[in-house]
């Protein structure tokens, strides 16, 4: 496909549109030039948005979760439009891991677009299946593992609602990794306490935590006096969630501070990001915000850095949970112990 | 990215456009916006996604509409027309909109009709303002030397869209109201055999609400016809990254594959949707659930 040309940017030098900031970011121990990606689900296989933006320059795509099997999702009507936001019940349709290999994958490596590969599966095997599918696999960047989407047959199939089979399934994944390829954890907030679920990840071998996915939601039509979807419940994105995945990105950071985190849920524009990057997220994925402006990653990114140097940043990495630093501290959890008094930290 | 040779390599174009009119157009509003560019990759059936709301509205979908009219010179250079109806918060929101206001328009975008290369009888059908597009290819048809017939239906006759346009352009044309207040009183296809009939059709084009669609393509087949449908289904993104859009469509292979109105349609042979499975994911289709509950 050819590139699409986007004439609302006025054209400006590399100097003007770049600010001095480096934004290379370190997620799970890969160095990605920029530090703003797509989000699973929101971007399909990469492909659909090459008219859009440069593919090779964003941190990386991440793929709409590939299964084993081929999938027809769900039926329709899978979405419906709420106030910042949307209610989505896509079912994870795709290829299934056979035909994203021969066809998907191939596309983005050849191009060099960093590919980050999310993997979703109803069992421990399946998760096991797909991650010896990837292990000699050239050219992926990361795995996301995705243990928290809302729109399967069973609540209790949401792996990241429990520590123990988020252990069982972020485990059988890193083992069955190529051992330099790292492995994230897809959480949910849909969880009492995110922070053991993320504690379970870690020690179970997650290089990184992706967070958040969609919150389980439900919108009825008035008219019909039905649920609008057809499966009934759906995953809410948007910025409609933003302050409920700042608010993990936050507590997550506080208590396991060297952990990466890609940090996701309701990013629009650069100051969105740098909310997350000053939560403590090392990185952003732009999703739903894709739908409203197919640039917004890109966009995203150039706001970003300018929002970095605004505020006197050299690079994207000394923002990296700078909320912790200089923000108010949190009201200590009842029965726990009060924080520690801020580090010390000279303003950039 | 805007130098002449990304331009004239680009097939789809997102750009800040600015509102050029906005008029009524009976029960419908008739916006022409600039889109430098857009008018010469649009071909009949292509649409535009609209971002509704703006930068910080709490809208974030974009909404999608036919292109009913393109213009590549002028005083504004490449201007791009919509036709819409006031259905919600976005639409509400587009009315509103006045001379001179910016919109991020996306386009041209989907699949559009195929043209026969042939000389052939067509018959035109569309309800409402589903007949948006069905101008340009009438014009596009005629220039290959088609017969063109018109047939549009509404439930009322302020709900009809371009009657005056298809006077001009069509051999005939049959008005259906469903209250009778102009044309004959009933349905499209109420008053569609008997058109195929008399110009006895090679192809019929439709645009229109689903069930709509779905009465013509039956009609078409038992009349042999071939038909080409431009289906509605809600959109969130107009560009394939979605996947909210999905119809059952059978393939060439005769498998039947979930497949995304915008970028895999909007258009779509009549004889391969499945229209009587819309709204369910067929236990045949593939990569259905092995279980047939459809609900995975």
């Amino acid at each position: 496909m050819t590139r699409a040309v986007i004439t609302h940017h006025p054209q400006r030098s590399a100097a003007a549109d770049r600010p001095d900031v480096d934004l290379s970011a370190s997620v799970g121990g890969r160095v990605l030039p920029d530090p703003v990606l797509t989000a699973s689900g929101c971007a399909a296989f990469g492909r659909e948005l090459e008219p859009f933006l440069d593919l090779t320059a964003i941190g990386a795509v991440v793929t709409k979760s590939v299964m084993l099997a081929p999938r027809a999702g769900r039926p329709t009507p899978r979405m419906a439009e709420t106030p910042s936001g949307m209610l989505n019940s896509i079912g994870l349709q795709g290829p299934g891991i056979d035909a994203f290999l021969a066809e998907d994958l191939p596309w983005l490596t050849e191009r060099g677009i960093r590919a980050v590969v999310s993997i979703a599966g109803s069992s421990v095997d399946e998760y096991t299946k797909l991650a010896q599918r990837l292990r000699h696999v050239e050219g992926i960047t990361a795995i996301e593992v995705n243990i928290s989407c809302p729109n399967v047959e069973s609540r209790g199939e949401v792996f990241a609602c429990d520590p123990d089979a988020t252990a069982a399934v972020v485990g059988a994944v890193r083992r069955s990794s190529a051992p330099g390829v790292p492995v994230l954890a897809k959480l949910s907030a849909d969880v009492t306490d995110i922070v053991a679920v993320a504690r379970s990840a870690v020690d179970a071998g997650a290089d990184g935590l992706a967070l958040i996915n969609t919150l389980l939601g439900l919108v009825v039509d008035t008219d019909t006096m039905r649920p609008v979807l057809a499966g009934v419940t759906g995953g809410l994105s948007g910025p409609a969630i933003r302050p409920v995945a700042v608010r993990c990105v936050y507590q997550v950071h506080a208590a396991l501070p060297d952990v990466p985190i890609l940090g996701m849920g309701g990013i629009r524009h650069g100051l969105d990001a740098l909310e997350f990057v000053l939560a403590g997220a090392s990185a952003v994925s732009v999703g739903t915000a894709t739908f409203n402006d197919p640039s917004a990653v890109a966009r995203v990114s150039r706001e970003l850095a300018r929002a970095l140097a605004d505020r006197g940043f050299g690079s994207l990495r000394e923002a990296v949970g700078h909320a912790h630093r200089h923000g108010r501290q949190p009201d200590p959890e009842p029965g726990e112990p009060a924080p520690p008094p801020p580090a010390e930290d000279p303003a950039p | 990215m805007t130098t002449a040779a990304t331009r004239a390599a680009a097939r789809v174009i997102q750009t800040r456009s600015e509102v050029i009119s906005l008029r009524r157009a009976g029960a419908y509003h008739v916006m022409s916006l600039t889109g430098a560019g857009i008018p010469e990759l649009t071909r009949p059936g292509h649409f535009l996604a609209v971002a509704c709301g703006g930068d910080d509205g709490a809208l974030l979908l974009r909404r999608t509409f036919s292109i009913y009219d393109v213009a590549s010179r002028g005083v504004y250079g490449g201007t791009v027309d919509i036709v819409f109806a006031v259905q919600g918060k976005g639409t509400r929101w587009l009315a509103e909109r006045h001379r001179h206001d910016a919109l991020d328009i996306v386009g041209p975008l989907g699949k559009p009709f195929s043209l026969p290369r042939h000389p052939v009888s067509c018959v035109l059908v569309a309800g409402g303002y589903g007949s948006a597009p069905m101008f340009m290819l009438a014009d596009q048809l005629r220039e290959r030397g088609c017969r063109v017939d018109v047939v549009l239906g509404a439930s009322t006759e302020e709900k009809l869209f371009g009657v005056l346009d298809a006077k001009r352009i069509a051999a005939t044309l049959t008005l259906a109201t469903e209250d009778g207040s102009v044309g004959e009183r009933g349905r499209v296809t109420d008053v569609l055999p008997g058109v195929l009939d008399r110009t006895d059709a090679d192809v019929v084009y439709a645009c229109g609400p689903m069930p709509m669609l779905a009465a013509v393509a039956k009609v078409a087949q038992a009349h042999g016809a071939h038909s080409q449908c431009a289906v509605e289904e809600a959109m969130a993104c107009g560009i394939g990254v979605c996947m909210t859009c999905v119809v059952p469509v059978v393939g060439d292979d005769g498998v039947t594959r979930m497949l995304r109105s915008c970028t895999d349609g909007p258009v779509f042979r009549g004889d391969r949707v499945r229209w009587d499975d819309l709204g369910t994911v067929p236990a045949d289709c593939y990569g259905a659930p092995a279980t047939g509950d459809g609900s995975a």
